[in-house]
């Protein structure tokens, strides 16, 4: 009985903006997690998350262990990536990367044996204080695997002027096609509480709140069940996309919204994806770092969609050959899910701590008219669709026509590009796209505008000096 | 496994199948019922005009777009359905000629001028009536026209408008309860109107078959019932003709007059269900969407109750369409996270 009594099934407050794709999540919803053999060659990038890249830590020729660390920097924001199979490194080359371009990796052949490093040991993190569980936390490698990839141990070290009062563990999964997170809450449910209570201690937040979107209702029946804490409160959410993207997550369940350009810790939240939550358990209970996770092999093009557990630097190729490969030629390939993925280029990149999703989309379903120059009926389509509340056509319209100073002016630096305005467009206008390059050239303004600033500093202060003779 | 070319295009990477096209074709779906019903009525002349105004759009535009060298857009279905619009607000015996003219100044100056697509000020149709209306005056007068006089046979559904209209008199509803309330201001004599007439004799007629009115006017019903449609389909959003409609007919009960007839009188509704919630000249945001319709009923009450012209739907929606780019500029939705709107901000 109280196990219904803890779900806050009531809220249904429709949240502003956002629209509903048709989420596609039958292909893989039902498929158990599947673990899949790293390939032969492993080739695992050196940046992988926000922040400082790792130096390379081991060299050609090197044999090393499942757990050893490959890289690492001495950057606060960064985190040490391990090798995710025993064998012998190859070489450290630039690669092919999921986010774009090439990028320095460590190329390792697989011995087939998954030797781990000896060094790993579960640790009892019930007696450590929360120094320790963060330092902890970043040997793991951890980055919030929802995607963003930010470095966790960051994440869990708010400075002491904003006290965190609630973690939210976002169990959303609001992209359509993704079932990752799903499987975790359904498979790994204890390791997926455990770890948010480790959060919760890391940040000595008093409460945390599961919140999970209301087409999921066996997670959420599962997390009751597990969840015995009467500090953790269990919520579900309206289905709707971008139910999941933080700040649109802590204003639906706290009422609070986070300040433009602030973090969720400005308004006493830490949001965590629930993949980190159980990555994270899983590091204390066994001591193996941040090496392999779930990634939803899936679209209308591939064999067997599935959610599998791929070891990190498994080639985009050997997964979606893992799932019987493609029945026909894709039109599009995406790491990530359709509203916010990136399209690839090759086969060739890696999966990385942030590959939550291997998309594979038809020409049916990727091709549709996109205009030269944008067309806007002004139906306020885009504008009903933005949780963030802006006005997205004259957004575009102005990086279009390179009007930065009131692009800034209506807001552009607040765009979480969620993608709901380009989605909701019948004139197929690519907002997103003008607005990421408006955002990019402003950014390239400013720069250049500090740079005008120190230069005049220092020639100033020259003057100055001179001045003193 | 070969890496042949995938395409490469930004998130996000599926569209809402939504496009302008199917978007004017499900309004000129919702205005289906009453155009078919307009022809039943006024027979097969409303069935010319219709044609006549709609080839004036198409034409309009086409010679435009061929003669600047733009790609030809007649595939999107907006002229068409400016055509359309354009015609149910004529009268039923006006002259073909009179449409097609209408219908190319609705295209051409409505809309081409202003560079097309999402770039005109006022409402298109409005334009090329107000042209009509003001170059031809003496035509564009709706009255009710015997069947005879515009060559078409009696139908039942004749013999019972014309019933009706004897109870009811020959001049506009509109017309006629204006000459009641205040003869100051009519510019014509009561004749044809029958003495101590009642707005509620007019309920039913304005409802089911109104032979007085405009070619879409003919039946309030039918036109609700697309409102409905384009409501429920999200093609409209429903604040801007329920906000509009109410604020009419809340003004028009404290000015002491009968809300349900000035409701369903003239082009309150065919102007509040498909001329106002035109995207183009209606402001973007929500809260803007709702000054603009309290605006429109503002001025259609002034119009109507104060003025010589027994209806002012027309110049009040093109009126309104004028502050747009000002309520635009002014009512933004607040950004998330932003205390407040930072400073004024305006389009493009
Ligand atoms: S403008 Fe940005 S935040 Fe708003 S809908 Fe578009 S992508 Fe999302
Ligand atoms: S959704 Fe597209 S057409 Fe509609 S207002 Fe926005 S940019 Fe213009």
């Amino acid at each position: 009985m109280r196990t219904v009594a803890g779900i806050n099934a009531g809220w249904r407050k429709r949240i502003r903006g956002g629209v509903h794709p048709p989420d596609n999540k039958h292909y893989t919803a039902e498929k158990p997690i599947t673990r899949m053999e790293a390939p032969e060659l492993v080739a695992i990038p050196l940046r992988q998350h926000i922040g400082a890249p790792c130096s390379p830590k081991v060299k050609k020729g090197d044999r090393v262990l499942v757990g050893t660390v490959i890289g690492d920097s001495e950057a606060f924001v960064s985190a040490p990536v391990h090798s995710s199979v025993s064998g012998t490194v190859r070489e450290i080359a630039p690669h092919p990367h999921p986010v774009g371009g090439e990028s320095p990796a460590v190329i390792i052949e697989n011995d087939g044996l998954y030797e781990r490093d000896p060094s790993l040991q579960p640790s009892p993190w019930e007696d450590m204080g929360p120094e320790d569980i963060r330092r902890a936390v970043r040997a793991a490698g951890m980055v919030g695997l929802g995607g963003a990839a930010f470095p966790t141990h960051v994440k869990l070290a708010p400075p002491g002027e904003f006290p965190i009062d609630t973690v939210i563990l976002n169990g959303a999964e609001c992209e359509p096609f993704l079932t990752a997170d799903y499987r975790l809450m359904l498979e790994q449910t204890e390791e997926v509480v455990e770890g948010l209570r480790i959060i919760m201690k890391a940040v000595g937040a008093p409460r945390a709140v599961i919140a999970v979107e209301d087409n999921k209702p066996l997670a959420v029946r599962k997390l009751a069940e597990v969840v015995r804490d009467p500090a953790i409160e269990l919520r579900t959410l309206r289905t709707r996309y971008p139910q999941g993207a933080e700040k649109v997550l802590i204003s639906n369940i706290l009422g609070r919204e986070v300040p433009s350009g602030g973090l969720p810790m400005h308004v006493g939240v830490v949001v965590n994806n629930v993949g980190t939550a159980r990555a994270i358990a899983h590091y204390f209970r066994t001591g193996l770092p941040l090496v392999e996770r779930v990634v939803t092999v899936t679209g209308s093009v591939i064999r067997e969609p599935s959610n599998l557990l791929v070891p990190l630097g498994t080639s985009f190729a050997a997964a979606v050959e893992a799932c019987g490969g493609f029945m026909s030629h894709p039109a599009k390939v995406i790491m990530g899910g359709p509203m916010m993925g990136l399209a690839q280029h090759t086969l060739e990149v890696p999966v990385v701590k942030g590959t939550s999703g291997i998309l594979a989309l038809s020409d049916r379903e990727a091709s549709y008219e996109v205009p030269r120059e944008p067309v806007c009926i002004r139906c306020g389509r885009c504008v009903e669709a933005c949780p963030m509340n802006l006005i997205p056509t004259y957004l575009a319209v102005f990086s279009h026509r390179e009007r930065w100073e009131e692009a800034r002016r209506l807001n552009i630096n607040d765009c979480i590009e969620c993608g709901c305005c380009a989605y909701a467009c019948p004139t197929r206008n690519p907002i997103v796209q003008l607005i990421k390059f408006g955002k990019a050239e402003l950014a390239r303004l400013k720069a250049a505008e500090e740079r005008r600033a120190r230069e005049r500093e220092t020639s100033a202060g020259k003057e100055g000096g001179g001045g003193n003779h | 496994m070969e890496t042949t070319r995938f395409i490469l295009s930004t998130s996000p990477h599926i569209r809402d199948p939504i496009t302008t096209r199917k978007i004017m074709c499900q309004v000129i779906v919702a205005l289906a019922p009453v155009t078919l019903y307009s022809v039943v009525i006024h027979g097969v002349h409303g069935f010319y005009v219709i044609v006549s105004s709609i080839a004036g759009a198409l034409l309009g535009e086409l010679a435009v777009q061929k003669g600047r060298r733009l790609p030809v857009t007649l595939d999107d279905c907006s002229a068409l359905l400016t055509g359309l619009l354009l015609a149910l607000t004529l009268p039923p015996k006006v002259n073909w000629w009179i449409a097609l003219v209408a219908g190319l100044v609705a295209t051409v100056l409505g809309k081409q001028v202003f560079g097309g697509l999402g770039h005109n000020l006022f409402n298109p149709a409005l334009v090329g009536r107000a042209v009509a209306f003001v170059s031809w005056a003496a035509y564009m007068t709706a009255g009710y026209v015997k069947s005879a006089a515009i060559g078409i046979a009696s139908t039942p559904a004749h013999k019972a408008i014309e019933k009706a209209v004897d109870v009811a008199g020959g001049a506009s509803p509109l017309a006629a309860m204006k000459i009641v309330y205040d003869p100051s201001l009519s510019p014509v004599g009561p004749g044809g109107v029958p003495h101590g007439i009642q707005a509620s004799s007019y309920y039913k007629p304005l409802l089911l078959a109104n032979p007085w009115g405009c070619l879409g006017e003919v039946s309030a019903l039918l036109l609700v019932l697309g409102g409905i449609y384009l409501a429920v389909t999200r093609i409209i959003d429903w604040r801007i003709p329920v906000i509009y409609v109410g604020t009419v007919a809340a003004l028009t009960a404290i000015t002491g007059r009968d809300p349900l007839f000035y409701t369903l009188a003239g082009g309150l509704l065919i102007g509040a269900i498909f001329m106002a919630t035109d995207y183009t000249t209606s402001p973007l945001a929500p809260r803007g969407k709702v000054i603009y319709a309290l605006g429109l009923g503002l001025v259609t009450w002034l119009l109507r109750f104060w003025s010589n012209n027994p209806e002012g739907v027309m110049f009040a929606i093109l009126f309104m369409n004028g502050l747009v780019p000002i309520i635009d500029r002014y009512v933004l939705p607040r950004t998330y996270g932003k205390a407040a709107r930072t400073k004024e901000a305006s389009g493009p």
